[in-house]
C-alpha cells in the first residue's frame, strides 16, 4: 500500500530528532487523534540578505506515513527561503514520495502544517510581516485544532481522570 | 524468507502439511458434487459427512448440528440474522458485548437499523464481562444472547459456561464466537446454542467455517437456495475445504495439550521480556487468557510504525492502531477495556501458532526493544514524563 519511496524514508528518516537551538518550532496534531509533528527550524541571513532555512529537524508521533512526510517536507524545506518553504503543499510532499494512499492524505496535511506554522511563529516572534496566505493558513490550522479538541474534549477529560487516578497509583497507568 | 518470523497467528495460520494433504484429492480426483446422484457425487458426500462426524464429534455435538459455512463471518451472520428472523419471530432483543468481533458487532449493528433493540455489555478493564452483567440486561423480548469465548485482540476469556446456563434457565439462544478458542481451549459446547469457528484459524484452509445449531435451536436460513445443509445454508459446499477442516480439527484435537502448553510459555515469556521495557502495558487478563494471543502497549510510539518496523526485521504481528485502520478509529476493544487512548495508539498483538518455537520469540524479544527505543527516539514524547498528554 505504500510506495518505495515512503518505505525508504520511513526506514532511514532525515533530520530527524530536536534542534539545538532552533528559531521557531511548529507543534501540529493531537495525540486522541493520532498524530503528532514537531518541526524545528534555524533560520539565518544568506548572502544577500534573505532569511533562509539553514537548518530543519523534527520530531514525529505518527504512522508510517507521519514519518515518510516529516522526513520528506524536512528535505523540501532545508536550504529554501522562508517565502519559497511557505509555498511548499502537502501536495508536494505526497508527491515527491510518489503519492499516498488516500487515507494517508492528512499525514502529508500534517508535515506541511509543521512547516507553516514553525514558519508563522518565527515571522510573528521577529515582527516581520505575515504574507496572507500563511497567515490564512495559520488561522485554519489553529482552528482545525481547536475543533478537534472540541470533538475529543469527552476523551480528553476522561484521559485526565485517568491519569490523576494513575498519579494516585491505580495499576494500567501509563508508565 | 525462511528467516521471517510470523507471530500473527489470529489473522491467520499456515496450512499444516498433514491438512494440505488430505486436502489435495479433493480438487482433483473427487471432485464431484456432494448432491449428485452418481458415484462421483456420492464419494464427495461421504467425505463432507466424515468431515462433519469428526468435527461434531471433537465439539461433543450431533453430526447434523454442524453447518458448514464460508467462514466464521458467515455463520456469525447467520447466528444473528438466522436468530432474528427465526419463524415466528418478529422484532426483539440482542444481548452482547462491545468486544465483539466485527462480524457480530455489525451483524448486530444491521439489525438494530432494522427494528431490532441491542445491549452491548460494557466489559472490565481485562476485557471480562460478568454473568450477573448478563442476567441483568435480559428482557422478555431478548432472543439472544452472543459472546466471543476469547477475544482475538486481547485474548481474554469470557465465562461462557456461566453465561449458557444462564441463558438456559431462561429459555435464551447463547451465541458464542469461539473463532479463536476454537483447538485451544476444552469449549463447553453442551452449555452453548450455536457456535461459530473458521478453520484458517487452526492451520485449516481459508474461506470455511462452521454454526453450531443446537437441535432445539431455530434459525432461518439467511442464504437461499438449493437447500443444502438441511436448509440451513444453501450453496454447494466447499468438499476440500471442508476435508481440510476436519484435518485441521484432528491435528488440533492430537496436539493440543503440547501445542497449548508451549503457547502458554511463549505468552508468559512475552509478558516478561515486554513487561521489561520501559512505558509497555499489558491489554487484557494476565492469566485467564487464550494461549496464543498477547497484547500489549507501547508508551509514545504508534502501532502502525511499530509493526512496519518489524517487519522491516522480518517479523509480522499487528496492531490495533487507529492508523491501522480504514476509518482512523482505534480498536473498540482497547478503547473497552479503557486503555488511555494515548497508549491504544502505541498497541501490538503478537499470536503465536503451532509452528511457533522459541527462536522466533527470541528474535522478536531482541528485536523490539531496538525498534521501540528508535521510534521512541524520532517521537516528541518522552517516556517517564509525568504525563501521557503530549499536548502542552
Ligand atoms: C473472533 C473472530 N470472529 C470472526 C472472524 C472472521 O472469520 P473468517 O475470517 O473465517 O470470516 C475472525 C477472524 O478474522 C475472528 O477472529
Ligand atoms: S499518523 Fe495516523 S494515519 Fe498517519
Amino acid at each position: 500500500m505504500y510506495t518505495e519511496r515512503v518505505i525508504e524514508h520511513f526506514r532511514h528518516p532525515h533530520n530527524m530528532g530536536k534542534l539545538a537551538n532552533p528559531s521557531a518550532i511548529g507543534k501540529v496534531g493531537n495525540i486522541v487523534c493520532g498524530d503528532v509533528m514537531w518541526l524545528y527550524i534555524r533560520v539565518e541571513k544568506d548572502g544577500q540578505g534573505r532569511d533562509v532555512i539553514a537548518d530543519v529537524s523534527w520530531e514525529t508521533f505518527g504512522c508510517t506515513a507521519a514519518i515518510a512526510t516529516s522526513s520528506m517536507v524536512s528535505d523540501l524545506a532545508k536550504g529554501k527561503t522562508l517565502l519559497e518553504a511557505i509555498a511548499i503543499t502537502n501536495q508536494d510532499v505526497a508527491q515527491e514520495l510518489g503519492g499516498l494512499p488516500p487515507v494517508k492524505m492528512h499525514c502529508s496535511a500534517l508535515a506541511a502544517d509543521a512547516l507553516n506554522e514553525a514558519i508563522h511563529n518565527y515571522l510573528s516572534e521577529h515582527g516581520m510581516p505575515i504574507p496572507d496566505a500563511l497567515r490564512r493558513r495559520h488561522e485554519k490550522i489553529e482552528k482545525d485544532v481547536a475543533a478537534l479538541d472540541k470533538r475529543y474534549k469527552a476523551f480528553l477529560d476522561r484521559e485526565q481522570a485517568k491519569e490523576g487516578a494513575a498519579a494516585a497509583g491505580e495499576p494500567n497507568s501509563c508508565n | 524468507m525462511s528467516d521471517r518470523v510470523y507471530l500473527d497467528n489470529s489473522a491467520t495460520t499456515p496450512v499444516a502439511p498433514e491438512v494440505l494433504d488430505a486436502m489435495r484429492p479433493y480438487f482433483d480426483s473427487v471432485y464431484g458434487n456432494p448432491s449428485s446422484l452418481h458415484a462421483f457425487g456420492r464419494e464427495a458426500r461421504r467425505a463432507v459427512e466424515a468431515s462433519r462426524a469428526t468435527i461434531a464429534e471433537f465439539l461433543r455435538v450431533l453430526p447434523e448440528e454442524v453447518v458448514f459455512t464460508s467462514g466464521a463471518t458467515e455463520a456469525d451472520n447467520l447466528a444473528i440474522l438466522g436468530s432474528a428472523y427465526a419463524p415466528r419471530r418478529s422484532g426483539g432483543h440482542v444481548v452482547s458485548t462491545k468486544i465483539e468481533h466485527h462480524a457480530v458487532l455489525h451483524s448486530i449493528n444491521w439489525l438494530t437499523s432494522h427494528g431490532f433493540d441491542a445491549t452491548l455489555l460494557d466489559v472490565d478493564g481485562s476485557g471480562r464481562v460478568e454473568p450477573d452483567q448478563v442476567r441483568a440486561a435480559l428482557r422478555k423480548d431478548t432472543f439472544l444472547v452472543s459472546i466471543i469465548a476469547g477475544s482475538n485482540e486481547i485474548g481474554t476469556l469470557e465465562p461462557i459456561a456461566e453465561i449458557g446456563a444462564i441463558c438456559r434457565e431462561r429459555g435464551i439462544a447463547f451465541h458464542t464466537d469461539a473463532v479463536q478458542a476454537f483447538g485451544k481451549i476444552d469449549l463447553p459446547t453442551p452449555s452453548v446454542d450455536l457456535l461459530s469457528a473458521s478453520a484458517h484459524k487452526l492451520h485449516g484452509p481459508k474461506g470455511v467455517g462452521l454454526l453450531v445449531v443446537r437441535k432445539k435451536t431455530h434459525i432461518s436460513p439467511t442464504t437461499h437456495g438449493g437447500g443444502h445443509e438441511s436448509g440451513r445454508r444453501s450453496g454447494t459446499e466447499n468438499v476440500p475445504g471442508i476435508v481440510g477442516f476436519a484435518a485441521a480439527t484432528r491435528l488440533a484435537a492430537r496436539e493440543r495439550d503440547e501445542v497449548g502448553a508451549r503457547m502458554r510459555r511463549f505468552r508468559a515469556r512475552l509478558i516478561e521480556g515486554v513487561g521489561s521495557i520501559p512505558g509497555t502495558r499489558l491489554n487484557g487478563h494476565p492469566t485467564d487468557s487464550l494461549p496464543h494471543i498477547a497484547n500489549f502497549s507501547f508508551q509514545g510510539i504508534e502501532g502502525e510504525s511499530l509493526v512496519m518496523r518489524l517487519d522491516e526485521h522480518g517479523i509480522a504481528a499487528s496492531t490495533g492502531s487507529a492508523c491501522s485502520s480504514p476509518d482512523l478509529e482505534p480498536s473498540h476493544v482497547l478503547v473497552a477495556i479503557g486503555v488511555p487512548l494515548s497508549m491504544a495508539h502505541g498497541s501490538l498483538r503478537i499470536s503465536t501458532g503451532r509452528q511457533t518455537t522459541d527462536a522466533d520469540i527470541d528474535r522478536l524479544l531482541d528485536v523490539l526493544p531496538r525498534v521501540v527505543k528508535d521510534l521512541r527516539d524520532l517521537s516528541p514524547f518522552k517516556v517517564g514524563e509525568a504525563t501521557c498528554t503530549p499536548r502542552e
